[in-house]
């Protein structure tokens, strides 16, 4: 398939949604075009699974930085993780895991999964709605958008839908959403793309054909016909169904008990049983740990441990699963929160609403590293203080997109609404990107950026070393919140200087971030009294 | 089905109701009801309820002309005036039938508090006439003004005056009955449809139905006046001879104007038959309560009733107050079991929500949108003024799917399609919009702030039956983005009660509404009365 043949393609896709055991399963259709497009296998047969954790991650207990732990111990104690019992892993330099997440460990270690740093926003917002809005829409913190990024890829791709589908082309959904509501991240950009499955019944149900229990009744009599009516009215009930049917074994090993985990071995299923499905969607709920997070006595136990291990077995059964259903070079998946938490645990052994935290990329063909650095804690912390952001949630997007299903740059500006930094998260060997240019080596450690005098009262000058091409040269608040862009615009490659004002900001510390290419590196500033 | 047997009958009901009893009756009596409804009768005794609800509305000024266009003009009616008295135009005459369609329709939604409206739909279906057949509007609004007029008056003056009507006469070739040319169909139908039915204590024979046809010879119609009247010269003056089922009963034949006395006396001896008033009251029963009649019901509700209807000389009000006092009307067993019909879905979910149309001032555009939703009816399988033949819709008569027959893999996406398009964009023509506006609905309820009592207050006043908890903790779901703190739903309402003006904070609510609005009116219950 060539890129080009993309660009044709217009608005849409449909969602499915559907109460299914407390899940909810949303189906997105594709186009005969696409379809035609897509007898490339190499192509076509990419999955992207999103695991959305629910309630904002506390990424410092999730990944946490060896280099950093004395300062971390300082901010909070009450919730730290033992230092002798955190996970190391094989080449992850000072990136070590929650005790309770052996199974990403061995994935770490198998070269399947990638950890970015410190992801976020600009100006990040701590409400759950609003946040949740952001990285669904991936608009700026300030714009409102009523569309989802992976809906607009979807309506980029697949025009007209849902009108004249399913079709015998392309009878399958273009995505399908497990999970507790119904993700704006499928929003379409015109159409509303959403289409209700409307039976209340659970998945296992609809897979089996199954009803529901009714009330007594004649009431519960005519709701059993209606639902009859509504499974056969379903259109993808059908393919999914049949999807489901041609997997009769799949790995052994799932853990009981860890709703995730349930979810991704239907999602399993449906991939392996040849549903063209391109993006598939679960979630956990829970992450929202203000108080007891930890078990005080015990601080790697508890409710986060809990979430972390269901996190963790589940992607590994899963990464399993597919291995056994020899589906595992399809599929690469991310998790996200919609939010990290404060550096600083509070009183009640919890954390509260933070900003920037690390996310997974998982699979076969995940780029196996530690995307940046640790992120820095300060030797003395505020309740308000959040890491400071290395990289922008929506350059992840934007990469997934351009790497996994190899969306041209033109159409991804459409999707991504901007041009967002590309960080390489597909290994290169991953077949939908043997054409693709090679992107910048890992040179964090050449980039320059030093600045001086530091600490600073009045101002303080940066110097920078560039690659060329775009360069970003941003400050943050320890909130994370961007105060001042002092470089947005393509630079020659060498040694440049800019001078950062102090227009009235509070004394504190303040973080430079250097973006350029795929590379970028924070520096810590020092403003005095 | 034995969780379906009721053997409760027409003994009365306690006087004071339970909401849930209230909301039950509203919603059998009134196309939808609304909080406000529920307000004003709360805390009145069933008896006072239903003087009430039986107090029909008063007569409405008649149909407009609205569809006058530079293509399109009624030579007798400038636009805004009415029609129902001009004379006749083929050029406009199906542009007034749907003047008259929208019409009907906004007196459906205009109902008030009274059972009025709904009782005009069941005449409608008992004496079902059709426009097209009748081929001219003005006998249309004559025969419904009629059914209006009579609609909670006495059923055998309704008999004697539906045998005169002009539209029936022409739509059951009365006015082609003569002397010499003696034609069955309203002698056949006045007996089979009208009064007796079919069944097995119905034995009148095919010779009853000629001398019925004789004794109803020489009616004919005036076009001008859309008037009937006696035509002796066409009257068959012998005597009517009739079987041993009607008492070898013989209508004397009558000479001049006194030949129409026959018609009286034929409607009266039908009135004899025990079989009458037990037929109407099975239609009245399939009509508000469920489709199914068992020997318990025939024998604890239809036998009672229409001893009642008997003893009251045919009058409606009191049957339909027994009716809805009966403990067997609020037996829970019955909650729920009615499947809307069409124009109960539709006009009823315009007047849930209070869809606001454009005013009585713009009337063009006002009974555009009224046909809008006329439209949506019929394409669900009922159409106003058009029911498929004499005998009315088959969800009211078929054995033995009855009320089913509204739902199947076409129509139920329909409705579905509806309640989409009304939550999310609304209907926009000619620059007016009708949509569901869920923010003004969720203002209106009591507690929109605590999302449980807001779920509960919802599906109280839209779904008929119970759901289970878990649905309820799915929806909660959807206004709380997938988290388990109730106050994040609160705070962003709150916020947008604070701010009703801030775009973003209005969003986060609305998204969620929408989400939420839109799978409550998916869902199968939703289609249960």
């Amino acid at each position: 398939m060539k890129r080009r043949d993309f660009l044709r393609l217009g608005p849409a896709g449909i969602v499915l949604p559907s109460l299914i055991n407390g899940f909810t399963l949303k189906a997105f259709a594709e186009s005969p075009l696409v379809s035609a497009l897509t007898q490339a296998p190499t192509e076509t047969d990419h999955v992207l699974v999103l695991i959305q954790l629910n309630g904002g991650n506390d990424g410092l207990n999730t990944v946490i930085p060896f280099d950093q732990y004395d300062n971390l111990a300082n901010a909070r104690s009450n919730i730290l993780i033992p230092r002798n019992k955190i996970l190391k892993l094989n080449g992850g330099g000072n990136a070590g895991f929650h005790p309770a997440m052996t199974g990403l460990q061995t994935l770490f270690n198998e070269e399947k999964l990638q950890i970015i740093q410190s992801v976020g926003y600009p100006q990040p917002n701590f409400s759950h709605f609003r946040a949740t809005d952001i990285w669904m829409s991936a608009s700026d913190s300030n714009q409102y958008i009523n569309s989802g990024w992976a809906g607009r890829y979807l309506a980029e791709e697949y025009e007209g839908f849902p009108m004249g589908y399913p079709n015998t082309v392309m009878p399958d959904p273009l995505a399908i959403q497990i999970g507790s509501f119904v993700s704006p991240a499928m929003q379409g950009p015109s159409v509303n793309m959403g289409m209700a499955i409307t039976d209340p019944v659970n998945f296992y149900n609809l897979i089996n054909g199954i009803q529901g229990p009714a009330p007594a009744g004649r009431g519960g009599k005519e709701l059993t016909y209606i639902r009859q009516v509504a499974q056969q009215t379903q259109q993808y009930g059908t393919v999914i169904k049949n999807a489901a049917a041609k997997v009769t074994k799949q790995f052994s090993g799932y853990p009981t008990g860890n709703s995730l985990a349930e979810q991704l071995k239907i999602v399993a299923r449906l991939i392996a049983g040849g549903l063209k499905t391109r993006i598939y969607m679960v979630s956990l709920g829970g992450f929202d740990t203000h108080a007891q997070q930890v078990v005080a006595s015990a601080t790697d136990t508890g409710t986060h441990a809990l979430l972390l291990k269901r996190v963790s077995e589940g992607i590994k059964a899963f990464m399993d699963d597919l291995t056994y259903l020899n589906a595992h070079k399809r599929v690469l998946g991310m998790t996200f929160s919609e939010f990290g938490r404060r550096i600083k645990s509070n009183g009640s052994v919890g954390t509260d609403h933070g900003a920037a935290a690390p996310l997974f990329v998982f699979g076969h063909y995940a780029q196996n590293e530690v995307l940046g650095q640790s992120p820095e804690i300060p030797l003395i912390t505020s309740a308000s203080d959040n890491i400071p952001m290395q990289y922008d949630f929506r350059s992840v997007y934007a990469s997934l997109l351009k790497q996994w299903f190899c969306v041209p740059d033109s159409i991804l500006q459409n999707v991504m609404l901007k041009n967002f930094q590309q960080l390489q998260v597909v290994k290169k060997t991953a077949p939908c990107l043997s054409s693709n240019p090679d992107l910048p080596p890992n040179l964090e450690n050449k980039l320059l950026l030093t600045n001086y005098p530091n600490p600073f009262q009045s101002s303080t000058t940066l110097s920078y070393e560039s690659f060329g091409g775009h360069t970003l040269l941003q400050v943050f608040n320890t909130e994370g919140k961007l105060i001042k862009t002092l470089v947005d615009a393509e630079v020659s490659a060498g040694t440049h200087k800019i001078t950062f004002e102090n227009e009235g900001f509070a004394p504190g510390i303040y973080y430079a971030r250097l973006q350029n290419q795929s590379l970028q590196l924070t520096r810590t500033m020092l403003l005095g009294r | 089905m034995r969780n379906n047997r009721t053997t409760t009958g027409i003994q009365p009901q306690v006087q004071t109701l339970t909401d849930l009893q209230l909301r039950h009756l509203l919603r059998r009596v009134l196309f939808g009801f609304t909080q406000k409804e529920v307000t004003f009768f709360s805390g009145k005794i069933l008896s006072e309820i239903l003087d009430l609800l039986l107090i029909p509305s008063i007569a409405p000024s008649p149909p407009l002309n609205t569809y006058t266009t530079a293509s399109l003009s009624d030579p007798n009616v400038p636009l805004g005036q009415t029609w129902v008295n001009a004379p006749y135009d083929g050029a406009t005459n199906g542009a007034r039938t749907t003047s008259f369609k929208s019409w009907w329709i906004g007196q459906m939604l205009n109902q008030g508090a009274s059972i009025h409206e709904k009782m005009i739909l069941f005449w409608h279906n008992h004496f079902a006439t059709e426009t097209v057949d009748i081929g001219d509007a003005r006998y249309v609004y004559k025969h419904h003004s009629l059914l209006r007029k009579y609609a909670l008056g006495n059923f055998k003056d309704l008999v004697k005056e539906v045998t005169r009507d002009p539209a029936m006469l022409r739509y059951l070739n009365g006015f082609l009955n003569t002397k010499t040319s003696p034609d069955e169909n309203y002698a056949r139908e006045l007996q089979e449809l009208f009064t007796l039915g079919k069944g097995p204590k119905v034995q009148y024979t095919e010779a009853d139905v000629k001398a019925a046809a004789r004794i109803l010879t020489g009616y004919v119609v005036n076009a001008t006046s859309i008037s009937s009247s006696f035509d002796p010269n066409r009257h068959d003056t012998g005597n009517k001879q009739f079987s041993s089922y009607y008492n070898n009963k013989v209508i004397v034949g009558k000479t001049g104007a006194a030949g129409a006395t026959e018609t009286d006396e034929l409607i009266e001896m039908l009135f004899l038959q025990e079989e009458t008033a037990a037929y109407l009251c099975r239609k009245l029963y399939r009509f508000f309560v469920y489709y199914e009649i068992d020997q318990a019901t025939e024998v604890n509700v239809i036998q009672p009733l229409a001893t009642i209807f008997r003893t009251s000389g045919y009058e409606i009000k009191p049957v339909l107050k027994a009716l809805f006092s009966s403990e067997h009307f609020f037996d829970p067993l019955n909650r729920g079991g009615m499947i809307k019909s069409p124009v109960d879905f539709v006009v009823g979910l315009c007047r849930e929500f209070g869809i606001i149309f454009p005013s009585a001032s713009d009337a063009v555009n006002q009974y555009f949108m009224l046909d809008y939703i006329r439209i949506q009816a019929s394409n669900m399988q009922q159409n106003l003024g058009d029911p498929p033949n004499v005998s009315g819709w088959p969800a009211y008569y078929q054995e033995p799917q009855f009320h089913e027959l509204w739902i199947n893999s076409d129509t139920l996406p329909r409705r579905n399609q509806l309640t989409d398009i009304l939550v999310t964009t609304g209907y926009t023509r000619n620059g007016k919009k009708i949509n569901i506006d869920v923010l003004a609905y969720t203002e209106n309820l009591k507690n929109p702030g605590n999302p449980n009592l807001l779920i509960q207050d919802i599906l109280d006043l839209l779904y008929a039956i119970e759901v289970p908890s878990d649905v309820r903790q799915f929806l909660k779901s959807i206004l709380l983005s997938g988290q388990s703190t109730d106050s994040y739903w609160t705070d962003a309402w709150n916020n947008y009660k604070a701010n009703p003006n801030n775009l973003v904070a209005k969003n986060l609510v609305l998204n969620r509404l929408t989400s939420f609005f839109k799978y409550v009116l998916n869902q199968p219950e939703y289609q249960l009365s």
